[in-house]
């Protein structure tokens, strides 16, 4: 199957305390939800670190998730495409589908547009 | 060749998977197809959601197959206490692991779509609800919603593709519920992909009543019955209301039975209505069509059978009075439990509905006789059509029950007396008709048979009497103008009373008048014979002195003829005394 690679924990804090950070320090918590390695699985991964390293900079907690190893967890986030982000926080909650090649969705769904044109 | 074999396959059919839910088994011929999808469509609020949860609910209480609810439209709260109204405790099939309801929420404002992706996420949880329960059976409510949620048409036609697919192979008998619309089964046309089995439901308000449909579109390598099936959803879930008559199979009974009258009786070859049949009283208002239910449901009670009375324009408590003032009690038969009532105004609710409460009157009381008064009430919530497919459904539901049922049925005025309202005459084994027979200032009451299958019967018209003691049948003149009733049928029999009178006192004038006869003759035969015995007693007399006389002769002679001898003997000389 997937590989622990994948499976990396960024932070495993509880979400109160990720709800605190982010108060704090404006941080992201992302879930990513992938349904095994496949091509697809891949593509999200690595669109996913480009923008996480690119616009979130040690602002960011992410966690890589293979449905297939905690089937339970479809139902409790209500994963029904894959891959699907979750942008837990900061609020409101977002669900981002797809392989995330399309950047400048990607970037809406993580209200990271307004702020890049703001930064720019 | 290929017959033969198309005819094994036919026989050995494919599997069925038995819903449980009343009427649909048998329109489907047992059931839905084993192992695939079922797309069950409809518009909103025609009870998609309700029959797909009683399949699953059937399916786990009845037949001991776990299912899977997936929802994609109310979350399992929600759906628990919508159905729980119709006795579906679902919170304790989850926790005997009979039922896994999950909640599919997509919520479309809080979607990105950022590129390729597929619906594997569902894949997994179906998968994982499956394994949980065990689940034979699948409901997938409303997959369409999907549509609304995900903007990639094709990713999404692709994935239902795969899904039925994969539920295929999982063996799983699915129902999958859709909305019609655009003239379409369904608004993304995912008939397309579950091909095997669809049915369509429909909900209409006719008349300010509402009226639900059930019908198999299509059911690939199966018959099923074809027609729009009328289903409610009553207190116990769905009941779906077949033509029982798509196999005239009923057994005819030779029993009969009497109609509570012994003249009509007489009138139907002897011995009253064979059981199990359904006989149509017509006859316009005030004719003594409710008289006559009355008598037939009298009868029965004294037989000792069990009657129900369904009564659509007079209430309990008045058919029982009125029915007193032709002498004829039905409250004991209440009291003692083998007369039963159902007094509604057809007009509460639909005909369906209607259907349904008295087939379940008729499975839970058991009645050996029904009587309907009058069925033309039902023209009140439907038009003839669907009156008429009503009766006929309803003559089905007593047919094979072997229930005897009498419908009357009110004809307008004195319209064409031998069509019966609801048009459903045809349907009928016994056909009485009831008439306003109006002549010489007056209105009575006449009755003939119209028509009485598989009996001899009288083809007289007869006058038809409400007296205290009940209904009593006279016969009816022909007189020269036609039929004699009431007091033209009065004098003519006073005319003949008078006339056998008449014929009476001839008679005995007659015969008095040959005993006279008779005494005159038998008085000139005593005279006469008086006179000869007179003349007789005369002559014997005449005779007896003649006799006398001569014997006195010989005497005198035999005295002479001694002395003279003596005299002789002196001087040998006859001589005389």
């Amino acid at each position: 199957m997937f590989g622990k690679d994948i499976m990396t924990r960024i932070d495993s804090t509880n979400i109160a305390d990720l709800t605190a950070k982010a108060n704090r320090k404006s941080r992201y918590v992302l879930r990513l939800y992938v349904t095994g390695a496949t091509a697809r699985s891949r593509r999200a991964i690595v669109n996913l670190d480009g923008i996480c390293h690119e616009f979130l900079k040690g602002q960011f907690d992410l966690e890589v998730i293979d449905v297939y190893q905690k089937p339970s967890l479809a139902k409790d986030e209500q994963i029904i495409a894959a891959p699907t982000l979750i942008k837990k926080l900061p609020l409101p909650m977002r669900r981002i589908i797809g392989d995330l090649s399309d950047r400048e969705a990607v970037l809406l769904g993580l209200d990271l547009k307004r702020k890049r044109q703001g930064t720019k | 060749m290929a017959r033969p074999q198309r005819k094994a396959a036919e026989k050995r059919g494919i599997a069925k998977c038995r819903t449980g839910i009343t009427g649909l088994d048998q329109i489907m011929e047992g059931g839905l197809p084993k192992g695939r999808p079922t797309l069950l469509c409809g518009g909103a609020g025609c009870g998609k959601t309700i029959l797909a949860m009683e399949f699953l609910v059937r399916g786990a209480r009845e037949f001991n197959e776990a299912g899977v609810f997936m929802a994609f439209e109310e979350t399992g709260k929600e759906l628990g206490e919508n159905v729980a109204s119709l006795g579906f405790d679902l919170p304790s099939l989850i926790s005997h692991k009979k039922l896994f309801v999950d909640h599919v929420r997509v919520e479309r404002s809080e979607i990105e779509e950022t590129g390729e992706y597929d619906l594997e996420g569902l894949f997994i949880r179906l998968e994982a609800a499956i394994r949980r329960v065990g689940a034979k059976r699948v409901v997938l409510d409303t997959i369409e919603s999907l549509f609304s949620s995900f903007s990639n048409t094709n990713i999404l036609r692709a994935e239902l593709r795969r899904l039925f697919q994969w539920l295929k192979s999982k063996g799983v008998t699915v129902v999958i519920t859709a909305e019609t619309g655009d003239g379409k089964l369904t608004r993304q046309g995912i008939e397309e992909y579950v091909a095997d089995c669809v049915i369509l439901l429909d909900h209409r308000v006719e008349e300010q009543n509402s009226i639900r449909h059930l019908r198999v579109v299509k059911y690939r390598g199966t018959t099923h019955g074809t027609s729009e099936y009328p289903f409610l959803i009553g207190v116990s879930g769905i009941s779906v209301l077949p033509l029982s008559s798509l196999k005239l199979d009923h057994e005819a009974s030779t029993q009969r039975i009497s109609s509570g009258i012994p003249q009509l009786d007489a009138m139907l070859g002897g011995k009253g209505f064979y059981r199990g049949t359904s006989i149509l009283i017509t006859g316009a208002a005030g004719t003594g069509k409710s008289s006559m239910a009355a008598h037939f449901v009298q009868a029965a009670c004294q037989r000792g059978e069990r009657a129900l009375y369904m009564a659509s324009e007079q209430s309990r408590s008045e058919v029982i009075r009125n029915m007193r003032s032709i002498g004829i009690d039905l409250e004991p038969w209440v009291e003692q439990g083998l007369l039963q009532f159902y007094a509604n105004r057809p007009g509460s609710f639909g005909l369906e509905k209607h259907l349904v409460t008295i087939h379940d009157l008729a499975t839970a009381f058991n009645p050996r006789v029904v009587v309907i008064d009058p069925v033309t009430n039902f023209l009140a919530v439907g038009n003839d059509l669907e009156v008429k497919s009503m009766v006929t459904r309803l003559i089905d539901v007593f047919k094979s029950r072997h229930t005897t049922a009498m419908f009357t049925s009110l004809t307008a005025g004195d319209s064409t007396a031998e069509s019966s309202e609801v048009g459903v005459s045809s349907l009928m084994d016994a056909w009485l008709l009831l008439r306003n027979l109006e002549s010489n200032g007056e209105r009575n009451r006449g009755l003939y048979v119209l028509k009485a299958r598989g009996m001899a019967h009288s083809n007289q018209i007869r006058e038809f009497l409400l007296t205290d003691r009940g209904v009593r049948l006279v016969d009816a003149y022909i007189g020269p103008s036609g039929l004699l009733t009431g007091s033209a049928r009065i004098a003519q029999d006073i005319r003949e009373q008078a006339q056998a009178a008449a014929r009476k006192q001839q008679l005995a004038r007659k015969n008095l008048e040959l005993k006279q006869k008779r005494q005159t003759l038998e008085s000139q035969i005593a005279k006469m014979r008086a006179d000869f015995e007179m003349e007789e007693n005369s002559v014997l007399r005449d005779v007896e002195d003649l006799e006398l006389a001569e014997k006195d002769a010989t005497l005198v002679r035999t005295a002479m003829g001694r002395s003279r001898q003596a005299e002789l003997a002196r001087s040998h000389g006859n001589g005389r005394a």
